[in-house]
């Protein structure tokens, strides 16, 4: 009988191609996103205000509109995007699961939590709002997690179905007590829910450099893990046999991914989606093996997220929408359209 | 290089599952271990692969003991074929070969001239060369089994661990999987296996142990072991045991005939 091609076949899985074709799409869309918005630039003159940059010369509304506002905005969406998909793809690996996600062992509720504290408590704690949203945001979802990990371990097993159970009560103790603070303090619930929903309109060059250290060391450890990744999708006993020490990959691995979403949610609030449909549609694309899954799937949460705060910050001006709502609106369909496309070539 | 169980011992919870078990596989013999359910056989092989603690006795391989090799040193000289293997779907044979070759490789070298070239020999010796880009989903269940033979060839094992291979085979695939392992062990691989069906084991073995109730209660050639008593004994009066040359047959016999 004739096999239908499957419809990942028709895509290049092989040699470079992949990567190179999907690093200029995001180069491409990520100079669609400067150029677009309340000021449109034209390409010559994007280029221009880039050069006036590198050469240290800015002068005019163009470079400063380029400079202080677009490119750290869209350079810090395309940096959460990849953190939260690189880490996802991470949590689905370990967890051999598809439906894991950056969120599963409680980083967005611990963070959430932290940054409703901060919002809440700030006026009458002087060191809360001294702390800062984003590093409470952060201190939080290392925290959640640390203590999900704890609750988990039995010596120096992680066993994988406790690790969720954790997850997933705590998490939802956690989400129980930001939503309490919101109601206690119903002049700030708006602006916990904003922050939930995720927003890049704060962005600045100083917030990028402060996740970059974070979020670099945590996503080339991850880059590097392909192969073990690949084993252990065998199995935690079939990987050991391959000599591969799966405790420590283990604790490896989810602490770099940890840190990576934590670093993402703190610097753009808890936006969802990305690290659980980029790394899937990736997977659908072009297969499985994580060599390229990881990388690829990097480079698509950049560009997906590059394009979602766009349409966030266009479709309406000039108001806003949250940027997490766009993620789940514009990529549910998109996904699910993919999913079935695949379905019909097996 | 010779994998040797000596007086081992080992269970779960409050239970011996195994006790005392002396076994012993040597370089270019094939060695099954029969016996009836929950006799502890593949308790045997948890132990000989270190996945379960030893309560007693010891286990070497190459004379040394399990727990002092060091853990890659090991994957490359002791590989295992499970009773039922997960193969991760979308990934190509070729792939899930290809892992066979991580103890050698380690987590982050690029694959080697060497590793390609085990590779390729492990799908020419297992047939499974015209799988290659196939995904692992689109296999029949004993390409499935030769496949996961394949990647434990591509480790270079000096020592085969197999767990009831050929479960879900037919008659054809069961034949095909042993002979393909005996082609090995003929070229000096040591093999262990578990096997459910006596006359497959004593067909396809140079020698056989039975386990009964977590004890080693015979060792020898299948003509030495599968005695008409020892048969009785082990499984229950429904079998009958017809000499047949140096491989006798062990038929079911149901009441009455």
């Amino acid at each position: 009988m004739a096999r239908a091609l499957p419809a990942s076949r028709l895509l290049p899985r092989r040699g470079p191609a992949p990567l190179l074709l999907s690093g200029l799409a995001l180069a491409a869309v990520a100079a669609l996103a400067v150029a677009v918005g309340g000021v449109h630039i034209a390409p010559g003159e994007l280029l221009g205000a880039l050069l006036d940059g590198v050469t240290g010369r800015l002068h005019g509304t163009t470079d400063t509109i380029v400079w202080q506002l677009r490119l750290p905005r869209v350079l810090m969406a395309a940096t959460v995007g990849a953190s939260l998909a690189l880490a996802g793809a991470a949590f689905q690996g370990v967890f051999r699961n598809p439906l894991a996600d950056p969120y599963l062992l409680g980083a967005a509720s611990g963070a959430g939590f932290g940054a409703s504290l901060v919002l809440v408590l700030a006026g009458s704690v002087p060191w809360l709002a001294r702390l800062g949203v984003p590093w409470a945001a952060f201190a939080c979802a290392l925290a959640t997690v640390a203590a999900v990990v704890a609750l988990a371990r039995q010596g120096a097993r992680l066993p994988t179905v406790s690790l969720i159970l954790a997850g997933v009560v705590l998490g939802s103790s956690l989400a129980a007590a930001t939503s309490f603070l919101m109601l206690a303090s119903r002049d700030r619930a708006a602006g916990i829910l904003s922050w939930l929903l995720g927003s890049f309109a704060f962005s600045s060059w100083d917030g990028l450099l402060a996740m970059l250290p974070l979020a670099l060391p945590a996503a080339a450890l991850l880059l590097l893990a392909g192969r073990s990744l690949d084993v252990m999708q065998l199995g935690e006993e079939a990987a050991a046999q391959l000599g591969v020490p799966v405790e420590s990959v283990k604790f490896a691995l989810l602490g770099a991914a940890t840190l990576a979403t934590a670093a993402a949610v703190s610097a753009a609030g808890v936006i969802g989606f990305v690290g659980l449909v980029v790394p899937h549609a990736v997977r659908l694309a072009f297969g499985p093996a994580h060599g390229r899954l990881l990388p690829l799937s990097a480079l698509w949460g950049a560009l997906f997220l590059v394009l979602a705060d766009l349409v966030a910050r266009t479709v309406l001006a000039p108001a806003e929408i949250p940027v997490g709502i766009v993620t789940a609106l514009v990529g549910g369909p998109f996904f699910l359209a993919l999913l079935r496309r695949q379905q019909r070539g097996r | 290089m010779s994998l040797e169980a000596r007086g081992v011992t080992a269970g779960y919870g409050g239970t011996d599952v195994l006790v005392g078990a002396d076994v012993a596989v040597r370089p270019g013999e094939m060695v099954g271990i029969i016996g009836p359910n929950g006799a502890g056989k593949s308790t045997l092989l948890r132990a000989l692969t270190r996945r379960l603690p030893l309560r007693a006795g010891h286990v070497l391989l190459d004379d040394r003991e399990l727990d002092r090799w060091p853990r890659l040193a090991l994957a490359r000289a002791l590989a295992v074929v499970p009773q039922t293997a997960t193969l991760p779907p979308g990934y190509t044979v070729a792939e899930l070969v290809a892992m066979g070759r991580t103890p050698h490789q380690g987590l982050w070298r690029p694959a080697s001239r060497e590793d390609r070239e085990a590779v390729s020999w492990a799908l020419d010796h297992t047939d499974t060369r015209h799988l290659r880009d196939r995904s692992a989903e689109e296999l029949s269940g004993g390409e499935r089994q030769r496949v996961v033979l394949a990647r434990a060839l591509a480790q270079r094992p000096r020592m085969l661990l197999l767990d009831e291979p050929t479960t879900h085979l037919d008659l054809r695939y069961q034949v095909e999987l042993l002979t393909l392992t005996r082609h090995e062990v003929a070229r000096g691989l040591g093999a262990l296996v578990v096997l459910h069906d006596l006359n497959l084991a004593a067909r396809a073995c140079d020698r056989l142990a039975v386990l009964s109730a977590g004890r080693v209660v015979a060792q020898g050639t299948a003509s030495e072991v599968l005695t008409a008593p020892l048969v009785r004994r082990v499984f229950g009066e429904g079998v009958e045991v017809r000499p047949d040359g140096e491989r006798p047959l062990v038929l079911p016999r149901f009441g009455g005939t």
